[in-house]
């Protein structure tokens, strides 16, 4: 296969998404959301799971349960592991790097942010191809929303079919 | 171009992508085009978009208003192009209604039915009036612009809504067809899966309609494009077909009515063009086919699609079909062929069309487009717009191949090269590489 593919699809991203970091959902969550990606019908159910005994609320993990390409799965297997253990601003920081790198049509981000995404940095091939952006923000949109649930009074778990796409 | 009756000629072939310059052209980085998604949207000829762009430039008016000569000019082709479409599907003219698309069309009957249930156009209507005991039948194998008006309909009169069975080979299950009892009120259906690619028994389903009294509703996107249609022959009470897909521009579709069903149905879209006689008070309605033609008209689009539509019958929809049974059969026995790929819908060419969805195990659809992409491949992938039939065939979404009547043997030959690579690629079944 073409280099553009090799750079899309690179050995960590196909790894991620065969060793889903994170996979199966797990009681106790404090917020949860649920995420369609419309265009193909992609899903994904994710938890966060937040620390006991922190003055600020911390993430100790996340679960996560989902339907998706190889993007999409491997994009949450990283997520699990880079949020695992960051309080709320630090989870935001990554999401809003996770997206500046998405919207950099393929060019990498500055090398303190490279170092921050970590593994993510490899879904810079992403950014590349327009309808696969979606794929790999669904983890990470889901994430935020079930942070939001777990940070209000809002009820934690929604059925799905409460949930928008 | 001449008219055969058989497969075209290489030398026919060649002539026709020659009308469709899309088709010359390189994607991703200088790689030729093979387009197979031609069941999402087909190619435009030159002569359509010559003839949008005609009408723009030298005919351009509103139609059925002004007493001026460009107005006049624009009423014909308006009129014209209604004529074209329904010679194409063997009806009357004033039986083609123009909507913006084929779910709009569907739209328009659901609503007719809804607006008839709440008392709308008297007791010519009342025949389309339901209720709490009155259902309405479709198959597990529709678009979901064929499921969802009538999902919303049943909602809105309290009908109930049931549906036909699909086997494991994507067909509808005729077995099934007792679902149609004699509180069908309707009866809708796509001539051929977009997905599965089969094409109905229409006249099984017709007949079991029309024995207890439902009408029947044709969805025909998939058909129209690709094979010879009588509507009257078929005995179908309402059809609904759009124009992107055979060949003509986007915005505009058609939905045919039967004459006396279009007469007796109250409008869905309501204001200019439409009336009779207002008043402030109330406002009768114009005869069919301008009662549902609300507002300004997409006029330049029923000229594109007059272009079409003139195209196809002057290659003979007999020939397109029987190019295409070629196609069809050397794609779908290809992808059927591919060790870890499972086509998704009949495995041979009998009664079914060239659009194949298949499951390449292991390798999510979305996944399976982007690297055939990568080779200049077009294919589509996901649900689809038919989420409950790839629920019935297992699988959650799938990537689709769909020839069209510029689709040639070596595109095939192309793609299947490449779908062969796929799971390779992804570690599976071979190295990667």
């Amino acid at each position: 296969m073409a280099d553009a593919m090799e750079q899309l699809y690179q050995q960590v991203i196909l790894d991620h998404a065969r060793e889903k970091h994170g996979y199966g959902l797990e009681q106790g969550a404090a917020g949860e959301s649920f995420q369609v990606n419309p265009t193909c019908g992609d899903e994904v159910r994710l938890r966060v799971h937040l620390a006991d005994g922190t003055a600020a609320p911390v993430i100790e993990r996340v679960s996560w349960e989902g339907l998706g390409c190889s993007i999409s799965q491997a994009s949450l297997s990283v997520l699990s592991d880079l949020v695992a253990g960051a309080d709320v601003a630090r989870a935001d920081e990554l999401t809003e790097t996770f997206r500046a790198l998405m919207s950099g049509r393929g060019q990498p981000l500055d090398a303190e942010r490279e170092e921050m995404l970590g593994d993510a940095g490899a879904f810079v091939g992403v950014a590349k191809y327009p309808a696969r952006i979606k794929c790999a923000l669904l983890g990470w949109m889901a994430l935020r929303d079930a942070l939001a649930h777990a940070l209000t009074a809002e009820p934690s778990i929604v059925a799905p079919d409460q949930e928008k796409s | 171009m001449t008219t055969t009756a058989g497969p075209l000629t290489a030398t026919e072939l060649i002539a026709i992508r020659e009308d469709f310059p899309l088709l010359e052209r390189t994607v991703r980085g200088g790689r030729p085009l093979v387009y197979l998604d031609s069941a999402a949207t087909s190619q435009k000829p030159e002569c359509v978009t010559d003839a949008e762009q005609d009408f723009y430039l030298r005919r351009n008016a509103a139609v059925h208003r002004g007493a001026h000569q460009l107005a006049e000019e624009a009423t014909e082709a308006y009129e014209k192009a209604r004529a074209a479409v329904a010679g194409l599907v063997g009806v009357d003219a004033g039986e083609i209604v123009w909507t913006k698309n084929a779910t709009e069309a569907i739209n328009h009957v659901a609503y007719a039915m809804s607006n008839a249930t709440l008392g709308r156009g008297g007791e010519d209507a009342a025949a389309l009036r339901l209720g709490p005991g009155d259902e309405i039948v479709v198959t597990e194998a529709e678009h979901h612009a064929n499921l969802v008006p009538w999902q919303e309909l049943c909602a809105r009169t309290g009908a109930t809504l049931r549906w036909l069975g699909v086997t494991d080979e994507g067909r509808i299950d005729t077995g099934t067809l007792g679902v149609i009892n004699e509180r069908t009120r309707l009866v809708a259906f796509a001539h051929a899966s977009n997905v599965t690619g089969a094409i109905a028994p229409v006249a099984a389903i017709v007949a079991a309609a029309h024995a207890v009294g439902a009408l029947v509703v044709l969805d025909a996107c998939q058909s129209v494009p690709h094979l010879p249609v009588d509507l009257r022959a078929l005995d179908v009470d309402f059809a609904a077909f759009s124009g992107h897909k055979m060949l003509g521009p986007t915005g505009i579709g058609v939905l045919y009515g039967r004459a006396d069903l279009l007469a007796a149905m109250p409008p869905f879209l309501t204001g200019g063009s439409m009336v009779e006689v207002v008043t402030m008070e109330s406002t009768s309605y114009a005869p069919p086919p301008q009662r549902f033609e609300a507002g300004t008209q997409m006029v330049a689009q029923t000229v594109g699609l007059n272009a079409a539509a003139d195209y196809l019958a002057e290659l003979g929809m007999s020939a397109v079909a029987a190019h295409e049974a070629v196609l069809t059969e050397h794609l779908v026995r290809g992808v059927a062929g591919i060790d870890g790929v499972r086509v998704l819908g009949p495995t041979d060419a009998t009664d079914r069309l060239g659009v194949v969805a298949f499951d390449v195990a292991g390798v999510h659809p979305h996944d399976v487009g982007q690297v055939l992409d990568d080779a200049g491949i077009a294919i589509r992938v996901g649900h689809h717009c038919a989420q409950p039939v790839h629920r019935r065939l297992g699988v959650h979404a799938s990537a689709r191949a769909s020839v069209g009547i510029y689709t040639t043997h070596a595109e095939i030959d192309v793609f299947l090269e490449h779908l062969a690579g796929v799971r390779s690629f992804f570690g599976l079944g071979g190295s990667r590489g």
